[in-house]
């Protein structure tokens, strides 16, 4: 259950975030690599439970979930491995270590709803300190 | 009413994580210190071989220390003591893995720099410790004659994280009819080109080679800049 660890960090570090750039946020969206070893029912239970009385509340979760992308050094390209990870060439089956994605475990975004802000100032007041 | 917006934020979860596993990898390496972090599953003689390279490294007059996880005992702990080095326990209450912070916490009051070795047991698990980085130099998978030699096509992100594996109790791998050619497949499937080496704690087999090739990755230390 290292998926409750990592929901912990998600509210705490999104939470973070959400707050410094102000606004209400409605949705958390992770890219989740094939490699990450993240077992995504569980983080989205994790989540579901932490996120209560924090600021993201009402923030649903998404996620992105990335294939493994391996680069084949002999046919000089980039492939997605589908199924079972294997690092081998999927078109010409050479083993390779290369790995160009599958290991994200990242938040990609926050989307935020603007909450009213501080009630605008009466006309005449003025922001200059006392 | 106005339009949600999307605040783009392309950061690692786990960031706090790796920043304090760089610090404290950029200490040891400072200190000269080889720390190598041993994950396996749970009963694949982690503490066994343990035990054998603590006694023999401290044989040998290098200094060696070890931090052990476990879920609730301090029974490896207790077993490694007996190698008669400077042994550390993590209890985790539950927790699946290790994280830096513990580690770092437990380094309290060490002296690093009169240590050559230190060896950091994670929890026994093959998919949770995998994405946290502890700041150490090597990252050692075992993989025992009597899991199967399947096991790391079953979890390939550990053992893709693996810069050693280490095959375990090979004294019974007759009895276990261990596939050796089959495991030696697969683990270049999920990491082509890594090292594998074949020990029995039991016999000895094997042990002084893996000891050498992890003195080997000794870091240079201040010394040598």
């Amino acid at each position: 259950m290292h998926e409750l660890s990592i929901a912990a960090r998600v509210v705490e570090e999104a939470g973070r975030i959400a707050a410094a750039a102000g606004g209400r946020p409605t949705r958390v969206t992770l890219r989740i690599g094939a490699l990450a070893g993240v077992h995504e029912p569980s983080l989205r239970a994790a989540y579901g439970m932490l996120r209560e009385g924090t600021p993201l509340a009402d923030a649903e979760l998404a996620v992105e979930a990335v294939p493994l992308r391996v680069w084949c050094g002999a046919c000089r390209t980039e492939h997605d491995v589908a199924g079972p990870v294997r690092l081998a060439c999927p078109a010409c089956g050479r083993p390779t270590g290369e790995i160009r994605a599958g290991r994200e475990l990242d938040i990609e975004s926050i989307t935020l709803e603007d909450a009213p802000a501080a009630p605008p100032l009466p006309p005449h007041a003025t922001r200059s300190p006392p | 009413m106005t339009l949600p917006r999307i605040l783009e934020v392309r950061t690692r979860i786990l960031k706090a994580n790796d920043e304090l596993a760089r610090a404290l990898r950029r200490r040891f390496e400072a200190a000269g210190l080889l720390v190598v972090h041993v994950v396996s599953s749970p009963g694949s003689g982690k503490t066994a071989l343990l035990r054998e390279t603590l006694a023999r490294l401290a044989a040998r007059g290098l200094g060696v220390a070890a931090v052990v996880g476990d879920l609730e005992t301090d029974n490896d702990a207790r077993r490694l003591a007996g190698a008669g080095v400077p042994v550390r326990q993590i209890t985790t209450h539950g927790l699946c893995h290790l994280e830096a912070a513990m580690v770092e916490e437990r380094l309290a009051g060490w002296d690093l720099a009169a240590l050559d070795v230190l060896f950091i047991e994670n929890v026994g698990n093959l998919v949770c410790p995998t994405s946290w980085d502890l700041g150490e130099g090597v990252r050692v998978a075992l993989l025992s004659v009597t899991e199967g030699e399947d096991k790391p096509l079953k979890y390939p992100g550990l053992f893709n994280t693996a810069d050693m594996t280490v095959i375990t109790k090979i004294d019974l791998a007759a009895a276990a009819e261990f596939d050796r050619e089959g495991a030696l497949a697969n683990l270049a499937t999920v990491r082509p080109g890594m090292r594998v080496l074949e020990v029995s704690a039991k016999t000895g087999a094997g042990v002084e080679p893996w000891i050498d090739e992890l003195l080997a990755r000794r870091p240079a230390g201040p010394a040598a800049g």
